[in-house]
């Protein structure tokens, strides 16, 4: 068995980890955003908007994000734009974040006890004030650990960003099997490097749910 | 914009559209099935007094759900060809699905099983039950019924997510997809077509478990109320 | 006959000495109840008797098995020793029928035509004969007590012990519970009652063992309920007031 894995092969996995972070924080950022804009249709006493944004997390939440990236990529080639991989992946990484993002968001919005609503109400706050001063502050206390649990299932989704051609972690690994055709040593060594990256968002995550001692687990686990 | 969307090129290969969804309909419910039984085991084994048990199946646990499925399956499949053991494309895709499903169906069976009070326990032992029949007859029936919502969604996304199988050549929907685009040179309709594919799948699954659990839980049936 | 006998039993959790010393018998038949406040010890020391806890120095024998023994296989125990929890611990996924029949079936090797046959004369014991394919949750508080003495029973076993089983139950749902114990004593079975149920204890109780601060204050027939020989159990009784 000739050892062919060096140093120049670590650099290379260690180079596609950045990228795995920056596409990762680029998810984030953007699904974040509008998975935020998601929630709030979800819980709008405004029927269209709340239909819509249903309609919206019914139809991401049932298309592989393999598909959505294949999606993204020729939608966008048809659209006459060239764009390096990465815009692709970080659009359909947005789209897919932001309908799950925005349902864990929509749960814990909803996990605020009815009586703070009306408690605001009663104080003649505006329904902007309403959520803004009181249901929000309460609704982000709740939703930081799914948050940060789910951060976890991004880094881990952002490998399918390798079949657009995005050079992150799990391309980084293909690319160094195919010049030296260990897959054992190679794709062990780039599951141990997504491990670090997960494991501590893990950790952190049931850390936060034990302080907060939430009885209500809004879980939802994309593969 | 000068495309001009063209779906009647891409409807015409229903027929290998129709052979993936069957390839992915097998490729899960295999997976679910044997996924199933592996999580139960491992949540079982996860409150074992047997220290060494219940390392085990934490650090599979974690090893799992930490690394993305894809390398998963790189692993699987690539890794055994590199011992010698060159396996079907369909083979490693269950066996690697399986070992996926399985660690996350652990965390839910472990989540249901802890949701048993200790006085149900109690009980069961006073009525001199041995272990295995408590486990059977008290602990994993109600487990499951309170969970079965999580383990529901969970077994849809493994459906979905035996799409990144493509990636070694399983046969299943979106290699046919990448297959009919490459002919047909209409990739954003294909992609499309198949995303409606995937849609209906999801619902077929759901509306599956759902007449399961009619059956699995007849307390639930004949009351409507939840555990 | 003596069918339970406790000889210097202790038994502390942690720091806490909860039974200090307790030594009393049960005969076959006897109904014997156990009175005291929070605290006393009265549980533990009906639990310790179904191997719920485990003592930390003594003797204990129920219907020939050494409880005692660290070695002892709880399951055959507890072919023999049917005990009732203040709440009722039904398996909320069985029907009435399924509960009782379920350990017939498979701690003693029960057919499922004995099972069944079994379940009815239990149920029609406890006056529940109609609710057999009811669910717990759809029975009111006393009529899931009935149903957990009935599944006890259907053990077919030589002792039955009772934690309070009343306490979690108003007043009219604790008569009809009362009612079917007090059938079950004519019956000639031997029971063991922790209760703060006097009247029952008094009218109902061959013994009656007061305990206090882990210990046996004192024991006796109903007379003791006229005539409290300690000044605990005068003062627990309320005659004080």
């Amino acid at each position: 068995m000739s050892f062919g894995f060096n140093s120049n092969h670590l650099m290379f996995l260690l180079q596609g980890a950045g990228w795995t972070l920056v596409l990762s924080l680029m998810a984030f950022v953007g699904g974040g955003l509008v998975g935020f804009l998601v929630a709030l249709c979800r819980v709008s006493p405004n029927r269209t908007l709340r239909y819509f944004s249903i309609a919206y997390v019914q139809l991401i939440q049932g298309t592989p994000l393999l598909i959505l990236m294949f999606l993204t990529y020729f939608g966008l080639s048809i659209l006459g734009l060239t764009l390096p991989a990465i815009v692709a992946a970080g659009l359909s990484m947005t789209v897919y974040v932001s309908a799950y993002i925005g349902e864990i968001w929509r749960g814990c919005i909803q996990a605020v006890p009815r009586t703070q609503w009306e408690a605001a109400e009663c104080l003649a706050l505006s329904r902007v004030q309403r959520m803004r001063l009181v249901v929000l502050p309460q609704a982000l206390r709740i939703a930081t650990p799914p948050t940060v649990g789910f951060m976890v299932q991004i880094v881990k989704n952002t490998s399918l960003a390798s079949v657009v051609g995005f050079v992150e972690l799990a391309r980084a690994g293909q690319v160094v099997n195919n010049s030296i055709f260990e897959p054992l040593i190679v794709y062990m060594l780039t599951a141990g490097l997504y491990f670090l990256l997960c494991f501590p968002l893990s950790w952190w995550s049931r850390q936060l749910e034990h302080r907060l001692l939430v009885t209500q687990r809004i879980e939802v686990s994309a593969i | 914009m000068t495309y001009k969307f063209d779906f009647t090129a891409v409807l015409a290969q229903w027929p290998l559209f129709l052979q993936g969804a069957g390839l992915t309909l097998k490729l899960s419910v295999a997976a679910t099935l044997v996924g199933l039984v592996i999580g139960t085991l491992c949540a079982i084994g996860r409150g074992s007094h047997n220290p060494i048990m219940t390392r085990a199946c934490a650090v599979y646990v974690e090893a799992i759900r930490n690394t993305p499925l894809l390398v998963q399956i790189f692993l699987v499949y690539f890794g055994l060809a590199s011992v010698g053991l060159k396996v079907p494309a369909f083979v490693a895709a269950v066996l690697a699905m399986v070992i996926n499903i399985g660690a996350y169906t652990a965390e839910i069976m472990r989540a249901g099983i802890e949701s048993i009070h200790k006085s149900q326990i109690e009980a069961a032992e006073c009525l001199a039950l041995s272990r295995p029949q408590i486990y059977l007859h008290v602990i994993l029936r109600p487990a499951m019924e309170r969970v079965y919502p999580a383990l529901t969604s969970q077994f849809v996304l493994l459906m979905l997510a035996t799409s990144i199988t493509s990636q070694i050549s399983a046969e299943e929907l979106t290699a046919i997809a990448n297959r009919v685009q490459s002919d047909t040179f209409r990739s954003f309709e294909t992609y499309v077509v198949v995303a409606m594919f995937y849609l209906f799948l999801s619902l077929l699954m759901r509306g599956a478990f759902w007449a399961a659990g009619l059956v699995l839980f007849p307390r639930r049936r004949k009351l409507g109320t939840p555990l | 006959m003596t069918i339970i006998q406790l000889e210097n039993v202790h038994k502390s959790f942690g720091a806490l000495k909860v039974l200090d010393g307790v030594s009393f018998s049960v005969n076959k038949g006897e109904v014997f109840a156990i009175i005291g406040r929070s605290g006393s010890g009265k549980s533990t020391a009906l639990r310790c008797i179904d191997r719920l806890e485990r003592i930390d120095q003594g003797k204990i024998q129920v219907a020939g098995h050494e409880v005692s023994d660290p070695n002892l296989d709880p399951r055959q125990l507890r072919r023999d020793v049917g005990i009732v929890f203040q709440s009722y611990n039904l398996f909320p996924h069985l029907t009435v029928a399924e509960n009782i029949a379920l350990a017939p079936r498979h701690s003693k090797g029960k057919t499922r035509a004995e099972a069944r046959d079994l379940t009815d004369r239990v149920l029609a014991q406890v006056g529940l004969s109609d609710k057999a394919n009811n669910y717990p949750e759809q029975l009111s508080g006393g009529q899931q007590q009935r149903v957990a003495i009935a599944r006890s029973l259907a053990m077919e076993p030589q002792v039955m012990l009772f934690d309070e089983v009343t306490s979690a139950l108003d007043p009219q749902l604790t008569a009809e519970v009362l009612k079917v114990m007090a059938d079950l004593a004519a019956g000639g079975m031997t029971m063991v009652l922790v209760t703060h149920e006097m009247a029952f204890a008094r009218n109902v109780a061959t013994t009656t063992l007061f305990m206090h601060h882990g210990r046996v204050w004192e024991q006796g027939g109903p007379e003791m309920f006229d005539r409290p020989q300690t000044a605990e159990l005068h003062q627990f009784l309320g005659f004080g007031l």
